[in-house]
């Protein structure tokens, strides 16, 4: 197992106990309990049903598409899919509640205990237990910056489907966090049920925090709430972690509290405490029936899921004879892996998975631009791949056109085209060539021919030079050492 | 001829098919009844104009050949539950002050779909909670009945107050009730009238005011089991809206009623002999159990062993379902706001303005029940009631197709006569709750008068979703008790 996070304190080494709570926006065009549309970005309050807006007399129809994206993300995290579950309502009241009550499931969530898998940089593995999936309505968004007194409310996110993904305290680092976070959003976009966009909130976490002598129970645990970045997430533990300690180590307790990350400061602040805690007064709602699904139901789901990042990397180092390590950087993000395999698709494996890796991964981290936005596309790569495994391109040249090909977004057989780039293997050019530098380094040659062989490469360079390097090496090669030897 | 508002639904549907009068002519009859009655205060809102192009639509259709069915052109009341688009709906609250819906429930759509005229939206309990119509913000409804010798003004009974009056008084040819723990059988019983609680989830609960959504169920109110037959017809269907709404066909009610209930079996649950309920009214319900045997059926004594545990049972879940149903009114955004500093101000000024004393003591019983802590031993016990009052019931329809008990324990009091005293009130539907509780179709038929002329009903419940069988149990019993007598006009103000 790999070393989780060890806080060195006074009085001796202190473990840290992590478990996160991810809130993650179902993918679907309506609400999980109305017909209203769930664009981001729209002009507030203009996704609202009568529904949404707890007019009276209405009432909630469950969103079958969003039942479908549960079920599937319990599969695909290896959980126990509940064929009876059952919708509560979370009473409370504030504004951006419009019912006072929060459609949420409690006692009997639609998907159980699952796993996940994460890929320690050392190597290592480790299960982290997952405990709950369940569906509930997102709320709101109160706009306290569009009047100088008054509070304004948009009610286009209230009623939006969420699923709330429960970790076991099974993490052990900031670090960890930060990959299972990771993790868990490659397999929601992989699903296609949650787009994991955390900048625009529809990825969001709280993390429990607590700290424990290593072999004592868990500790009292702190909630830091709707953190909305893998970062804040790690520097929010950091910090909480080391208070917590620091309280111990100076004779204090950890009190239960729900607390806020102050990302400007890097510091968590409480919220309130567990005296502080609502009362939610859940209970059955009555307005909608429990969830009964059927096994063929969930079979059938089953049956159409895609190839998952665990899957699909031990299927690239088994078949396609990748490395552990380039299969596990291929198969993070289920864009990159999309593009490894249509490059793939028509040339060697660890050709193209060298290209993807090298050239792109290079050309993107010094654009800091996502795979989802390259200008050379995935079959772009692939002819510029096909350019080379022909022999028109030099490998030193094929560079070189990505390079252009990612700078102008054209592709190679167009740049290869107009620049005349195209390798010269006619061997009587190259004959040519090799004629004129041997001629006008006549010293060089009686040099490498008195034993001076290191002298080789310096001939081949120099008709390389002469052809703008679209002399085919290989010919270069073989005439050189024909003319020298003769 | 008699006055048009003397006309069953039946009686004026034969008569607009035959043109003996108009759709527009039965409605200004209606109109000007409802206007000559406001001494009863049954309705809280008149829409004489609407009623008026309703009517006038309908003539259009009807001499067009395009009419749609025994409702077209009949003049109904609307509780004022019932959201209704572009017409005050209000749940007789203050707390939804001003409120008119941009639209319309699926039961009220439904009726003016078949041409139904609308008259207006009659008083109720607040938000559906009474049984007096007590407890409206607009006042209470007054029962056209009377003691003999006796002119104080009674209750209706309640929720569904303002609906009965309408009906008993002929305001209206029918109304529509909604019905959680008897609000549409006791006041039907008090006001002399047929109402009827179809089966959970047989009529739409779509851009209806909740109150207690695993028991409202809106059902009609007439004065004959046709009537109810024909509106009952018009109202139910299966709603995508609602997903408590059953996706059954709607069968021809009216078609039910054959008269002939031979071999049929009526069970009496001893349970429902109370102590202290008056002689007369077991006498009657002897008498309703010898009629139905005289007309063929078998009388069965059965046993509903978990009776006495329904009401109070009903008393956690109603109200606990109405502490989260009417968090809602917050003064955020529809109805009363009043104004204070801060949020939480806010809320409590609203609610304390907008809820009266009966609605805020139930939101406490319930935000009580559903506290940590208190939910076992209150929520989940009377859930777990509830499953043992449906499988009391269920075990009995082994045994029998219908159930006759009495509809209310007693007949009309006076005004204030149980005011202040909650639990006498809640009293009122004893015998109505466990058919609620269980969601079976249940019905009160006007059976007799006490011995100071005031009605009393029988109720006849059903095993589920089968209304049809309990219609034709109810019209046997209605003519074989041929009730004829009617209040006295001392309203009328012409």
């Amino acid at each position: 197992m790999a070393a989780g996070m060890i806080i060195t304190g006074t009085t001796g080494d202190w473990e840290v106990v992590i478990g996160l709570e991810v809130h993650a926006q179902v993918t679907s065009n309506a609400k999980l309990f109305s017909g209203a549309a769930t664009a981001f970005g729209a002009k507030p309050n203009s996704q609202v049903s009568l529904v949404d807006a707890a007019m009276p007399g209405m009432l909630p129809v469950i969103n079958e598409v969003c039942i479908r994206q549960a079920v599937r993300t319990g599969l695909g995290l290896n959980a126990t899919i509940n064929r009876y579950s059952v919708f509560d309502r979370k009473n409370y009241f504030y504004p951006d509640l419009p019912a006072g009550y929060q459609i949420s499931q409690y006692t009997q969530p639609v998907v159980g205990a699952g796993k996940l898998y994460l890929y320690m940089p050392d190597g290592s593995s480790r299960e982290i237990g997952i405990t709950r999936l369940h569906l509930e309505q997102d709320a709101g968004k109160s706009l306290h910056d569009q009047h100088p007194k008054n509070t304004y409310v948009d009610l286009n996110r209230a009623g939006i489907g969420l699923m709330e993904i429960v970790s076991e305290p099974d993490l052990r680092s900031a670090e960890e966090a930060g990959l299972y976070l990771r993790k868990l959003r490659a397999i929601l976009r992989y699903l296609g049920s949650c787009d994991g966009n955390m900048e625009q909130g529809s990825m969001r976490a709280d993390v429990n925090v607590s700290v424990r002598k290593t072999g004592e129970p868990y500790g009292t645990r702190c909630e830091i709430k709707n953190l909305n970045s893998v970062r804040f997430v790690e520097q929010s533990i950091h910090y909480e972690a080391r208070r917590q300690v620091g309280l111990i180590e100076e004779g204090g307790t950890v009190e239960q509290q729900t607390r806020l990350f102050d990302s400007d400061r890097g510091v968590t602040r409480p919220m309130r405490s567990k005296e502080e805690a609502h009362d939610y007064r859940y209970f059955p709602d009555p307005d909608l029936l429990p969830l009964e699904l059927t096994e063929a139901y969930i079979d059938e789901l089953r049956a159409t899921l895609p190839e998952l990042p665990d899957i699909k990397k031990q299927r690239y180092a088994d078949e396609l004879g990748l490395s552990a390590y380039d299969a596990a950087v291929l198969v993070a993000e289920k864009e990159t892996a999309d593009y490894f395999e249509t490059v793939a698709a028509g040339h060697e494996a660890k050709l193209a998975a060298n290209w993807v890796m090298g050239e792109l991964y290079g050309a993107l981290n010094k654009a800091v631009m996502p795979i989802a936005e390259s200008p050379v596309s995935a079959q772009d790569l692939s002819g510029l791949l096909d350019l080379l495994a022909d022999g028109t391109l030099s490998g030193r040249i094929a560079k070189d056109v990505f390079e252009e090909m990612f700078s102008t977004g054209r592709s190679a057989a167009t740049i290869v085209e107009e620049q005349g780039l195209k390798q010269v293997t006619d061997s009587g050019e190259i004959e040519a060539l090799v004629g004129t530098v041997l001629a006008e380094n006549q010293d060089k040659v009686a040099e490498y021919k008195s034993g001076k062989d290191k002298l080789f490469g310096f001939f081949v360079g120099q008709v390389m030079k002469e052809s703008q390097g679209k002399a085919n090496p290989q010919v270069v090669n073989e005439l050189l050492k024909r003319k020298l030897t003769d | 001829m008699a006055e048009l508002t003397d006309l069953t639904i039946a009686a004026a549907r034969d008569g607009l098919k035959a043109g003996d009068f108009s759709a527009k002519e039965l409605a200004d009859s209606h109109i000007r009844a409802v206007e000559s009655a406001r001494a009863l205060n049954a309705l809280v809102l008149e829409t004489p104009d609407r009623a008026r192009s309703d009517a006038t639509a309908s003539d259009k259709r009807r001499s067009s050949g395009q009419s749609r069915g025994p409702l077209d052109g009949i003049p109904l009341a609307i509780k004022d539950l019932f959201c209704t688009a572009g017409i005050l709906s209000r749940a007789c609250s203050n707390i939804l002050d001003g409120f008119t819906p941009t639209y319309e429930s699926t039961v009220t759509a439904n009726l003016w779909a078949a041409g139904a005229v609308m008259l207006g939206k009659t008083n109720m309990d607040e938000f559906a909670m009474g049984s007096s119509n007590e407890t409206s913000f607009f006042g209470p409804v007054t029962n056209p009945w009377r003691r003999e010798g006796d002119n104080r003004p009674l209750v209706p009974g309640g929720s569904s107050g303002g609906s009965a009056v309408a009906v008993a008084a002929k305001l209206a040819l029918g109304a529509t009730g909604t019905d959680t723990g008897g609000s549409i059988r006791q006041p039907a019983s008090f006001c002399g009238i047929v109402g009827f609680k179809p089966t959970y989830g047989r009529c739409s609960r779509w851009g209806v005011v909740a109150f207690a959504s695993s028991l409202d169920q809106p059902g009609p109110m007439t004065r004959t089991v046709r009537d109810a037959a024909i509106m009952l017809g018009g109202m139910a269907g299966h709603d995508p809206k609602d997903s408590t709404s059953v996706d059954l066909p709607v069968p021809d009610y009216e078609a039910a009623l054959t008269g002939d209930i031979r071999g049929l079996r009526v069970g009496i649950p001893a349970e429902y002999r109370m102590d202290g309920m008056p002689p007369e009214i077991e006498q009657l319900w002897q008498q309703g159990a010898n009629w139905l045997r005289d007309a063929g059926a078998e009388i069965v004594d059965i046993k509903l062993p978990h009776t006495k545990y329904a009401l109070p049972a009903y008393h956690v879940i109603a109200p606990a379902e109405a502490s989260s149903n009417l968090a809602r009114y917050d003064g955020i955004r529809f109805g009363l706001r009043v104004p204070a500093d801060d949020i939480t101000a806010q809320y409590e000024k609203t609610r304390a303005a907008g809820f009266g004393a009966e609605v805020r003591r139930r939101i406490m019983i319930g935000t009580y029940v559903l506290s940590a802590g208190y939910y076992d031993a209150y929520y989940l016990k009377a859930q777990q009631v509830r499953n043992v009052v449906f499988t009391d019931f269920k075990t009995a329809f082994d045994a029998v197709d219908v159930i006759l008990t009495p509809t209310a324990p007693f007949a009309a009091f006076a005004h204030g006569e149980l005011a202040g005293d909650p639990i006498a009130m809640y009293l009122n539907d004893l015998f109505a709750v466990p058919a609620s509780l269980a969601g079976l179709p249940a019905t009160t038929i006007p059976a007799g008068l006490t011995d100071a002329g005031l009605p009393l009903g029988l109720q006849i419940v059903g095993r589920t979703f089968d209304e049809e069988t309990v219609l034709r149990v109810g019209q046997v019993l209605e003519s074989a008790s041929s009730v004829t007598a009617e209040p006295e006009a001392w309203w009328r103000v012409d």
